[in-house]
């Protein structure tokens, strides 16, 4: 909301000695942001003055009108522009910035040989003084002005223009009017409330009989107050007056002709949105009506509007005539032959009107207003106050008003002193109470030690304790509350601290990034051509669309972390990195079970039971995922030689770290799955449940990616392990230890881990670890050599030779009959 | 040779001499020869004494003795140093230049946004709040009515939120992480006391200062007598904290739908107010629906987005710094943060 100082003052009885940055201090205190505080006349330097047009000569033969201009600038000699506008006569009274002055956008005016002529000066318009976006003639001075004094004082132009955001619960500061009444509050100065009951009285007294426009609310939801005065003899083409047109360019609005500019003057003064429509475009009763059996509509932007059957309308006996409270109809427009008028305003449903709003995308000053709540008791007194706005500078006749109104709800809210101030954490008397509710325009009666309080009309906001608790506070001004820290208590459950999984996440994270990962956060948006490049299936090929997406290439939401760390990993080396070795925790999507619609319970009504059930299970699982990716060298070149390249079984060995340091148990399986090579992906099993998947990246998807071929993923699901309650160390024995090899010929379908395993079990529990130290294909024979050494251990003997031996051939029989396995040495 | 003192002196005098003469580990193995040894005069003196008359022998043995000793002890010392010398010049060869790069191992980081969810994280554990996280795609009445956020309202629109297909499946992209409030609303009673860091989504451009994907951390109390000074005094704490000590915060009155009163916090930082986030009292309405006893219970609630919390504490001015993925923005921060 754009205010004027000058317009404030209006209603503000400010100081002299008051600065604009008080101003904005006290709006900000009352909870209105200050977005900027623009005076154009700071933007002009140099000599801009009053001149007087004496001769006006047309040079001919250019492709557009060109004047040569003499002028008296009170400066005791002619003054001689060259001039393209041609809006003026001789005598008129213009803005001419000398050599020397320097306008808006550092346009600097200076004396100029031009179309033959030397120029010494410019007659300006208003866009070129920034008062305006107006340039399709000079400005030409209205009243009276000195010849030689300063123009800007003589435009009004030297007045800030403070821009106030105006919270959706605010809508009565929409206006000069309710701002002032703001900014009067957080200053402590009076308020000089210009709209009174006095303007209907003397509206009613310059009453004479005529045509008058008949109402109806045929939509009683739609609206509950509509008054319609009636005028004729109206001059379309008076001229709006200077400080009207201003205003209305200080506020952002454009001046448009006498009636509009009326209307909207009063909408921006007090807030209430008005339409003038031609009287004699109206049959019959102007109704309030929803869409029904009308179809469409033509608004005053020319578009033409497919009406849906809740809009609500302003219509007549036969037809549409506007978009109530949105935008009027092209048709019913006032214009330049318009003579009588029918003046309307209403209050409306502020939820029809931003439905009317959003089924149109058609944002409105009006519907700006209605949407946030209009007082419903202005609509008399503003359409009041436009009439005879209109018969004064229209020459129009008043010839009377229909109405239709309901009478309003009574609303009042008890409250006390001390429950206000136990919210808000600080004292506030009883008279402190009356007076900050007395200053928003409430009235108050005391009932016992409660106060019953009636919010004023406009506030429809103002419904319960806490309301009144904000308008309380806000009065005082919040930093009156002190700054004290809650007694923090335990958790009703008991909870305290981090979650198991949550400090698995961070340590999981921490370790990665140790080992030389670098964590990023991906967008979790991907598209159709990534899906298919990873080639993925199954419930890595079910995900959810987005309706609305950024980009209408990614809507879908991923089910795996590896497209985007691989888009990542690819733009990190396009911009010049020689490997990288990235990791993501995050959330993944897929759209796996059937979507249970939850049915949606009203706002401000607590559902059932069974409806928050209904609502949670409707919310898919998103499971927690933590993945890497590592694309070129493991460990770096330099003077030391060549850096060593990343391999299948660094992946493995990042998530065998990881879980093994969860403390859970696992089993490893080679898989076929994309996008991993399809010979060379593990994938680790906890409880017999696929947890997570590691190996070198499928070189079709590194090729399609212009990633090195030496690309190794891992993902491993976070909720998937177990996270048990409580854990046991074991003792640690200081016997010696007994160190046993042996080497084994298996087929090479075998994987080493089941030999490993074998082996383990034969073992039994005196072996402390396993290491497989040597491992070779034998030629031609589809076999392999595993040499694992065998480290046994008692935890309170020291074990013979002959203990060990036989162990090691125990552990050996078992891979043999369990896979075949020849014992070699 | 006659065996006299004299000559005894001689002895030893031409031992010590020679010893420490000595340059070299080699010479002085020639050394111990010539001088220390078996054949050596000394030696071969002790050896003569049994040509001696009995009555001056034991004389004569004692000084031979005592030259012997010295000789020897002379001969020990000389031997250290030189081994020392030998072993210091040996290392002195291997220096290296230390200096030298030994980046073998690429450098990981935590992202930023991570070091600082955790850090606000433990700031509110360690006062006995617990952290609560919920799901990013979410249904529409937990993300919205739920908070009092009427259907008509402009965050529900298409330009603001994310919606899933088909629009009856009542999901959303949650806007903010205040559906975590209600969920720990909904399932626990108070005391609540929770803070609740997590990524959230509008329909935003990317641009130097929007991410349509960014993060978010929120807190919420609910308890017996809770006062809106708690929540001014719980924002102060927790900007110093993050900011510096002495940053103070300021709040102002400002509206949402399930804040009642509302207010937007600022901080004061390197000499101006800075828009930090969104505050209030917890509106009775969101209370009631979650089943909490508006007359026992009261409540504040905060929220501030952490991409903007971490450009203004790093000086960060391009938000495409944080999103992107390059690695030479997270490094800066190491993985325990700066």
């Amino acid at each position: 909301m754009k205010l004027p100082l000058s317009w404030l003052s209006e209603f503000v009885e400010f100081p002299k000695t008051i600065s604009v940055a008080d101003i904005a201090a006290g709006f900000v205190k009352v909870g209105f942001e200050v977005e900027s505080i623009d005076n154009p006349a700071e933007k002009i330097k140099g000599p801009l003055l009053v001149g007087k047009v004496l001769t006006i000569e047309e040079l001919a033969g250019h492709k557009k009108p060109i004047r040569y201009v003499g002028l008296d600038c009170g400066e005791g000699k002619s003054r001689y522009v060259i001039c393209g506008a041609t809006n003026f006569v001789a005598g008129d009274l213009v803005v001419v910035a000398l050599p020397g002055a320097i306008l808006p956008g550092n346009f600097v005016i200076s004396a100029r040989e031009t179309y033959g002529k030397t120029s010494n000066g410019m007659i300006c318009s208003s866009k070129e003084l920034g008062l305006g976006d107006d340039h399709s003639g000079i400005i030409v001075i209205g009243g009276k002005a000195k010849i030689g004094s300063a123009a800007l004082k003589v435009l009004g132009a030297d007045d800030p223009i403070i821009d106030i955001a105006v919270n959706p619960d605010r809508g009565y500061a929409m206006s000069v009017r309710g701002a002032a009444r703001e900014l009067a509050m957080a200053l402590g100065l009076n308020f000089k409330d210009i709209s009174s009951k006095a303007t209907i009285s003397s509206l009613e007294k310059k009453k004479k009989r005529g045509k008058i426009t008949p109402v109806l609310i045929s939509d009683k939801t739609g609206a509950d107050q509509i008054y319609l005065r009636s005028l004729s003899n109206v001059d379309p083409l008076k001229p709006t007056p200077q400080w009207m047109a201003r205003r209305l360019t200080q506020a952002g609005m454009r001046p448009i002709s006498i009636a509009v500019d009326i209307t909207n003057y009063v909408m921006l003064e007090l807030g209430q949105p008005l339409h003038a429509f031609d009287s004699a475009k109206i049959t019959g009763t102007l109704r309030v009506a929803r869409a029904g059996k009308f179809t469409e509509l033509v608004t005053l932007d020319k578009v033409k509007r497919k009406l849906t059957k809740d809009n609500l309308l302003i219509t007549d006996d036969k037809k549409v005539l506007a978009l109530a409270g949105t935008m009027g109809g092209l048709d019913s427009e006032v214009s330049e032959f318009t003579v009588a008028i029918t003046l309307e305003a209403a209050h409306f449903d502020p939820m029809s009107i931003a439905r009317n709003s959003r089924n149109h995308i058609l944002g409105s000053e009006a519907s700006r207003r209605f949407e946030r709540g209009v007082d419903p008791l202005l609509a008399e007194r503003a359409s009041a106050r436009a009439a005879l706005l209109l018969i004064e500078y229209a020459g129009a006749i008043y010839n009377g008003s229909s109405v239709k109104k309901t009478p309003l709800k009574k609303r009042s809210i008890t409250i006390s002193a001390s429950e206000i101030s136990s919210l808000i954490g600080t004292t506030y008397s009883d008279k402190e109470i009356e007076k900050s509710l007395k200053a928003i325009g409430a009235s108050l009666r005391k009932s016992g030690k409660k106060w019953v309080v009636t919010p004023p009309s406009w506030r429809p906001d103002l419904n319960e304790l806490p309301d009144l608790a904000e308008e309380v506070a806000r009065f005082f001004g919040y930093d009156r509350i002190p700054s004290q820290l809650p007694p923090v208590k335990l958790a009703s459950n008991g909870s305290s601290g981090l979650t198991p999984m949550q400090k698995r996440r961070r340590s999981m994270s921490l370790k990665l990034a140790n080992r030389g990962l670098v964590e990023v956060h991906n967008y979790p948006f991907v598209s159709q051509s990534q899906m298919d490049l990873f080639g993925f299936t199954g419930d890595r090929a079910k995900t959810f669309k987005i309706a609305n997406p950024m980009s209408d290439e990614y809507p879908f939401l991923r089910t795996h972390l590896t497209p985007g760390l691989l888009a990542t990993a690819a733009r990190n080396l396009a911009r010049g990195e020689k490997s990288v070795a990235l990791f993501e925790s995050g959330s993944i999507f897929r759209n796996t079970e059937a979507l249970k619609v939850a049915g949606n319970p009203p706002v401000g009504k607590r559902p059932t039971a069974a409806q928050i059930k209904q609502i949670y299970q409707s919310v898919p699982k998103q499971p927690l995922h933590i993945a890497g990716v590592i694309a070129g060298e493991m460990t770096n070149s330099g003077w030391w030689g060549k850096g060593r390249v990343v391999e299948w079984s660094d992946a493995v060995d990042l998530v065998r770290e990881l879980i093994e340091d969860s403390g859970n148990e696992f089993s490893i399986e080679a898989v076929d799955l994309a996008p991993w090579h399809p010979g060379r992906c593990a994938e680790f099993r906890v409880d017999g449940k696929a947890v997570a998947h590691a190996g070198q990246i499928h070189p079709r998807v590194t090729s399609a990616l212009a990633l090195p071929e030496a690309t190794v993923a891992f993902a491993l699901i976070v909720d998937g392990l177990i996270y048990p309650e409580s854990f046991k160390a074991s003792p640690i024995s200081v016997m010696p230890a007994a160190i046993q090899d042996i080497s084994l010929f298996v087929d090479q379908k075998v994987s080493a881990e089941k030999v490993e395993a074998a082996l383990r079990e034969g073992a039994g529990d005196l072996l402390e670890s396993i290491q497989l130290f040597d491992r070779y294909q034998k030629e031609g024979e589809g076999q392999v050599s595993l040499a694992f050494s065998l480290v046994f251990r008692a935890a309170d003997r020291t074990l013979t030779s002959e203990e060990v031996s036989e162990l090691r051939l125990r552990a050996g029989a078992v891979a043999s009959k369990k896979y075949g396995a020849q014992i070699r040495s | 040779m006659s065996l006299d003192n004299a000559g005894i002196e001689q002895i030893k005098a031409d031992a010590l001499s020679a010893i420490k003469a000595s340059q070299s580990l080699d010479e002085l193995r020639e050394v111990k020869i010539a001088h220390v040894g078996d054949r050596s005069p000394i030696a071969r003196a002790n050896q003569g004494l049994a040509e001696i008359e009995i009555e001056k022998r034991a004389a004569m043995g004692k000084l031979i003795g005592t030259a012997r000793a010295n000789i020897n002890q002379a001969y020990d010392d000389k031997e250290k140093e030189l081994t020392a010398l030998r072993d210091s010049k040996a290392l002195s060869n291997e220096r290296v230049d230390v200096t030298l790069a030994s980046n073998r191992n690429p450098r990981g980081a935590l992202h930023p946004l991570t070091l600082l969810t955790n850090e606000i994280s433990d700031l509110f554990v360690g006062m006995g709040y617990t952290v609560q996280e919920g799901p990013e795609l979410e249904a529409s009445w937990l993300n919205f009515d739920a908070l009092n956020i009427a259907e008509d309202h402009p965050a529900r629109t298409m330009q603001d939120t994310f919606f899933i297909e088909p629009l009856s499946s009542g999901l959303v992209m949650r806007t903010h992480t205040s559906p975590v409030q209600i969920r720990t609303m909904l399932e626990n009673k108070p005391p609540i006391y929770v803070i609740c860091p997590g990524r959230t989504y509008r329909a935003d451009e990317l641009d130097a200062t929007h991410t349509p994907v960014f993060n978010q951390v929120e807190g919420l109390v609910v308890d017996k007598g809770i006062t809106m000074a708690h929540l001014k005094g719980t924002l102060d704490h927790f900007a110093a904290k993050i900011f510096g000590p002495g940053v103070t915060t300021r709040i102002r009155p400002s509206f949402f739908p399930f804040t009642e009163p509302s207010a937007e916090v600022d901080f004061f930082f390197n000499g101006r107010w800075i828009e930090w986030g969104g505050c209030g009292m917890v509106n009775p309405k969101v209370l009631e629906v979650c089943g909490i006893n508006t007359k026992e219970f009261s409540g504040f609630a905060f929220g501030m987005g952490l991409e903007r919390t971490l450009m203004v504490k790093y000086g960060i001015t391009d938000m495409h710094d944080i999103v992107e993925g390059d690695v030479r923005f997270s490094r800066q921060f190491g993985s325990g943060g700066r």
